[in-house]
């Protein structure tokens, strides 16, 4: 990594990174006596991809469900835009503009692709429950201008053809997309994707690989993703974190995670002494 | 026409419209079931509540009466004037909002993430309270309930059917009211549901609570509101039965009528709740008909029950409801 400061850094392939837009520090979350997370700090940057990888159990989903707000932390602190977070429930970090996505997809079933999306406008729609109850004055225009929103990001996903079937009929990997798009419908300053490659195909993860690029691309978006197949997220990332048993392990660019000899370790399963 | 087939269609008639007031009684059920997947209890009892506090408002009666005589040793009955159905009604439902609010507040939000049973445990416990709270601000008597409804029988009906086919159908004018109001609550919500964002909200809640939360929802804003659209409902159902049959304490039991309704139609469909209540009113009602005199009559009690029993065995889900298939 080049010339990184507080200012950040500039990326092999020439994308300029910015300052620190979310900080977490010395992170310990526990379940009753079991410490899911112990100690962990690290940032993300603006326009960045950060992954963060693990073996199973490491912590990372528990870790992205602090960052979304799931889950409130025992100790430490979590920073976003320059301020400190207080505890907050999941909806109101999503108002903060996070949006994320589910390991085990979590859609809306009985609605159609095309208003799953529109869901995740709900936030930015500005009109009141009366104006809204009786259908007149600012919610009817609004509703136009987050159609023509949701339709772009259904022509960049390149899901048009399923834009009316409800959500329930799809295939895996299709809602795995569906689900991106209703995060992005946000317009999200992070993106938070929990495995987001997790029980696909080859091709389906290229699919998806491109998708996330483009995004972070297109948009400026930046994004935290969890995966736990080393492959396919050392392509695509710009910094990784390494967990293991619920700490820190290593974090750096893919090229030093992967001589990172902790890392080595904690994925061919070395004894622990 | 046979006068025998004749006769046949104006009972049929007569329990379509019957059906009518079993689906807005079933309508408020559906409501809460939907978004959260409470079976209310209290359902009946809210209609009761409603029904009370609108004749309360329209006669100008002070509300706790009884318990503030009895305390400081006043006097008081009633302000003295009478408001006017329209004023009465919509104050009515601002209570039934704030009463939304207070359930949310002191209820719901205290049992997040808990089994359903422990939930519907709770709106039985809320139905008691709601039914004692009833009676000390507005008092054990029975009242009539008039918002200026037409009642009794339509002559235009009669004339009309009397002109076509010889011989006049009995229909009650309140009935055709209700079926009127009915159609239009149910256009009116089903609008709500699916144009607007509250209405997106609302079954995303009822869909999925994590992805809810996690696109910016807050599910204690939709409790509050859906618990505010199921007291209106209730309003509705109060004011029909309230005009109807006087407001009392058996206006609570309206409710039991809603369940083979629910169990027909399926707990989560609001189509559902209108159809189902139409085939248990019209089958009630045909059913007392022809079968009736050959087993001495009174079938009309349990009827509904036997019929939802039958559903319960061959297709339990109901005739609209979720097929619910686990995975192995």
């Amino acid at each position: 990594m080049n010339e990184m400061n507080s200012d950040g850094y500039t990326t092999a392939d020439g994308r300029r990174i910015g300052g620190v837009l979310m900080e977490m520090k010395n992170i310990t979350l526990r379940f009753g006596g079991v410490a899911a997370i112990t100690d962990i700090s690290f940032d993300i940057r603006e326009g960045e991809i950060r992954a963060i990888i693990g073996p199973n159990g490491a912590g990372k989903s528990s870790m992205l469900n602090v960052i979304s707000g799931f889950y409130i932390p025992q100790e430490g602190e979590v920073w976003f835009k320059g301020y400190k977070r207080g505890p907050m429930k999941p909806y109101q970090v999503a108002r903060l503009g996070i949006a994320r996505t589910f390991q085990n997809i979590a859609l809306f079933d009985g609605m159609s692709v095309l208003d799953n999306i529109m869901t995740g406008r709900l936030t930015m729609m500005k009109s009141g429950l009366l104006g809204q109850a009786i259908w007149w004055g600012p919610a009817q225009g609004e509703e136009t201008e987050h159609r023509e929103k949701v339709e772009k990001i259904i022509d960049f996903l390149e899901i048009q053809p399923i834009r009316k079937t409800p959500v329930g009929r799809l295939p895996y990997g299709l809602k795995k997309r569906v689900e991106l798009a209703r995060a992005l419908a946000a317009e999200p300053k992070l993106l938070l994707l929990d495995e987001p490659m997790a029980g696909m195909n080859v091709e389906e993860k290229e699919d998806m690989s491109r998708f996330i690029l483009d995004v972070n691309d297109e948009f400026g978006t930046t994004i935290a993703l969890i995966e736990h197949d080393m492959g396919v997220v050392m392509d695509i990332s710009d910094r990784v974190v390494v967990m293991d048993y619920g700490k820190k392990i290593g974090d750096g660019t893919p090229d030093e995670v992967r001589k990172n000899q902790a890392v080595i370790d904690a994925y061919l399963g070395v004894a622990h002494d | 026409m046979p006068e025998q087939l004749l006769y046949a269609m104006e009972v049929t008639l007569n329990g379509l419209m019957a059906g009518v007031m079993y689906s807005l009684v079933a309508l408020g059920f559906v409501l809460i079931f939907k978004a959260s997947g409470i079976f209310n209890y209290a359902q009946g009892v809210l209609a009761l509540f409603a029904a009370l506090t609108l004749v309360g408002f329209q006669n100008g009666q002070v509300p706790f009466a009884h318990l503030l005589n009895a305390v400081f040793g006043t006097n008081l009955h009633e302000f003295g004037w009478h408001l006017p159905a329209v004023v009465a009604i919509v104050l009515t439902a601002v209570v039934m909002v704030l009463l939304a609010i207070l359930v949310e507040r002191f209820v719901l939000k205290h049992l997040v993430n808990q089994e359903p049973i422990i939930l519907f445990m709770a709106t039985i416990g809320l139905a008691y309270f709601l039914e004692g709270l009833g009676d000390l601000m507005w008092g054990a008597d029975i009242k009539t309930l008039d918002v200026g409804l037409p009642q009794g029988i339509s002559e235009t009906v009669e004339s009309v059917t009397d002109g076509i086919f010889g011989y006049g159908f009995f229909i009650d004018n309140l009935d055709i009211v209700a079926t009127v109001v009915a159609a239009l609550l149910v256009i009116s919500l089903t609008l709500f549901s699916q144009y607007t964002k509250y209405g997106r909200a609302l079954r995303a809640v009822a869909d999925d609570h994590q992805a809810a939360l996690s696109v910016g929802i807050s599910l204690r804003f939709i409790w509050v509101l859906v618990w505010s659209i199921a007291g209106i409902v209730a309003l509705v159902a109060g004011i029909m039965w309230g005009t109807k049959s006087g407001v009392q304490f058996s206006l609570s039991l309206i409710a039991l009528k809603a369940l083979p309704v629910l169990m027909l139609g399926g707990f989560t469909s609001i189509p559902g709740a209108i159809v189902g209540g139409l085939i248990i009113g019209v089958g009630e009602k045909l059913f007392e008909f022809l079968v009736g005199p050959w087993i001495g009559g009174a079938t009309e009690n349990w009827f509904a029950y036997v019929l939802a029993l039958l559903f319960l065995v061959f297709r339990p889900q109901g005739l609209f409801g979720e097929k619910i298939i686990e995975r192995v």
